[in-house]
């Protein structure tokens, strides 16, 4: 039922001499297919709620299901494999490898993370830069895309593996109002189309209205749940 | 792992310039290891030719007790004729690795041009057996001669170059040799001078040549005796296991006192060329070490920048599910390709080099020897072990860096700026 589950997690940073308490007691349960949003000011603890969920850092505290796995006894190695397997990532600068072109960015997470086969590689490749509309630059490298079309290959890169899930913080921060709704409307696509979950923080107020839920996190702490009518 | 390359490769022309003068650093060690390496072996293999295809021979055979006493060049350490039988059997024995030997009597005596008299250190030998031991001898003979077979007869003397222009002394003057003999006595042999002979590195580079049986009358030996057998080897490179095969074999021959009755040397024990050749062996080593530190150091610079300067796409690739093995793999193949195409490159130019120098036919003196043609070549395993070391060296100086890569925590990478 639940894709994702937060049991009193809190986490904490050493700031020096100083411990912050980025997250307090979260309790969170995400389902399966559904489009979330975090929001929240900076400092909330948007990033540091996605980086927890998407096994890229470990709880102080409190336990993490995600897909029916507690994920925070994982060492290095088995956390890069399940991430690999369950999780794609979005960014906010794109983070697109720059010696690949954009065939070879989405074909990256199938050879390196995965192993697929080279017969296989190809149709899951062109599939979903057909999905995310961005087939004809399939040849040209990063630098020679504009902001909005390196966000669609990362959603087809993240998309490639098949997760169930796709973390997103902040992806349309660096994109103008019209290319990030654009790209909110495309993750919506990608999650009817391929049944995936997709999670999104942002501090704009405007994009957070296209999730389905919406969290609220302030000091740590989630302060309010709000469900988007459909 | 194709794909592992192909990354790599693309990273290190990312930065086209940096890897160009890395590239460039590597090459420029991989030239000098080869061009010294190619001129000092050659140099080396040069002069031990000359000096045992001219002197010494592979290897020499002498009563024991004999070397140590040998500036004296004593007569009461004489091999007699059972020694040159057992001797004669051992390199029958061993015909398939033993070329040619040649028996020799060593003595010092008075050479006087009945004006002046000197002394002079004299080799008898049998011509035909010392020309075949040692083939080169004949080509320091000022004028050369004839028939190298018998370059001195009987009744002749060949003088060294030193003597005959400080006695002014030519071909055809009359000489008289003056020897103790080994029971004291004194006698004496008129002489003419054939030939005038140049000099050469090392002991008895300055010796002259009589006929063995010339040395018999003057010394008063009657019946077979030598105090000197040099040896020349089919293959030198087989030096090692021959002198081991010999010396087991004489060490087999013994006195009444139950001590070995012979002792062995190398060409290598006899000449102080053998210490000038260790030095080059040493300095070739030297540049080597020098050209680890090149590679050491500037691809461990260059792979450190790599990793810094990509700490936030080592993030990405780490969270999107890439093994902290994978990771470490990337970062050392760019160290490994950038070796290995330096390492070929370099390779390529040191041959050509090589090459050059051979085509220009640059002369050079060595002490008393003039005009030598410097001629380089090198061995395939020395290009072999060479190209070993710059890769070896590549992946282990790339091993630090991408260790650090493969173990930085992507939370931590993502945050980098």
């Amino acid at each position: 039922m639940f894709l994702a589950r937060l049991r009193h997690v809190s986490k904490n940073y050493q700031m020096g001499e100083v411990s912050v308490q980025a997250l307090k007691d979260i309790e969170l349960e995400i389902e399966k297919q559904s489009f979330v949003s975090f929001i929240g000011p900076s400092g909330s603890g948007k990033t540091t709620l996605l980086n927890l969920i998407g096994c890229l850092d470990k709880p102080s505290s409190g336990e993490i299901f995600v897909n029916g796995t507690l994920v925070n006894t994982f060492s290095n190695k088995e956390a890069a494999r399940f991430r690999g397997q369950h999780i794609g990532f979005i960014f906010q600068n794109f983070n697109l490898l720059p010696v690949l072109t954009v065939y070879e960015n989405v074909e990256y997470p199938l050879i390196m993370v995965q192993n697929i086969p080279a017969v296989q590689r190809k149709d899951r490749i062109m599939h979903y830069l057909e999905a995310v509309g961005i087939v004809d630059q399939k040849d040209k490298y990063p630098s020679q895309l504009s902001g909005g079309q390196k966000q669609r290959v990362a959603v087809a890169r993240a998309l490639v593996t098949d997760p169930k899930l796709v973390l997103a913080d902040e992806p349309t921060a660096n994109l103008d109002h019209v290319s990030a709704f654009k790209i909110i409307e495309l993750m919506r696509q990608m999650q009817r189309d391929f049944k995936t979950t997709f999670i999104f923080s942002t501090h704009d107020p405007k994009i957070v209205k296209e999730a389905e839920i919406i969290y609220t996190l302030e000091d740590g702490k989630i302060v309010d749940k709000e469900v988007v009518a459909a | 792992m194709k794909n592992i390359f192909k990354i790599a490769f693309r990273n290190l022309f990312r930065y086209k310039r940096r890897t160009l003068m890395t590239s460039l650093l590597i090459v420029f060690g991989v030239v000098l290891v080869i061009i010294f390496s190619g001129v000092s072996v050659s140099f080396k293999s040069m002069m031990i030719g000359s000096i045992t295809d001219s002197m010494l021979g592979h290897l020499q055979i002498h009563k024991r007790g004999y070397v140590s006493s040998i500036d004296n060049l004593p007569l009461h350490l004489n091999i007699d004729e059972k020694g040159i039988m057992q001797l004669g059997k051992i390199f029958e024995k061993h015909k398939d690795k033993i070329e040619a030997h040649s028996y020799r009597i060593k003595l010092g005596a008075m050479l006087s041009n009945f004006i002046e008299t000197t002394n002079i250190r004299l080799t008898a030998v049998q011509p035909q057996m010392e020309n075949a031991t040692c083939p080169r001898l004949t080509e320091r003979i000022i004028g050369g001669v004839a028939d190298p077979t018998k370059f001195v007869e009987r009744g002749k003397i060949i003088i060294p170059e030193n003597l005959a222009k400080g006695l002014k002394l030519k071909a055809g003057d009359e000489v008289v040799l003056v020897a103790n003999n080994k029971d004291g006595s004194v006698n004496g042999l008129s002489m003419t001078v054939s030939n005038v002979i140049e000099g050469l590195l090392g002991p008895s580079g300055r010796d002259g040549f009589i006929h063995i049986d010339d040395a018999k009358t003057l010394l008063r030996i009657y019946g077979n005796e030598i105090n000197e057998v040099a040896i020349r080897l089919k293959n030198p490179n087989q030096l090692d296991e021959v002198n081991e095969l010999l010396a087991g074999e004489l060490s087999q021959i013994k006195n009444r006192q139950n001590n070995p009755v012979f002792e062995l040397h190398t060409w290598a024990d006899l000449s102080p060329f053998a210490t000038i050749a260790t030095i080059v062996d040493l300095l070739i080593i030297t540049v080597k070490i020098v050209l680890i530190a090149i590679v050491l150091i500037s691809i461990l610079n260059v792979m450190m920048m790599s990793v810094y300067e990509r700490v936030s796409e080592i993030g990405t690739i780490s969270a999107i599910g890439t093994l902290p093995s994978k990771v470490l793999l990337l970062f050392m193949a760019e160290g490994f390709s950038l070796g290995i195409i330096s390492t070929i490159i370099g390779n390529i130019i040191g041959v050509l080099a090589l090459f050059v120098i051979n085509i220009l036919k640059i002369h050079f003196s060595f002490g008393r020897m003039k005009d030598i043609l410097l001629e380089t070549s090198i061995a395939p395993s020395e290009l072999i072990s060479v190209s070993l070391i710059v890769i070896i060296i590549a992946v282990f100086s790339s091993l630090q860096p991408a260790l650090k890569a493969s173990k930085m925590q992507p939370v931590d990478a993502l945050r980098h700026v």
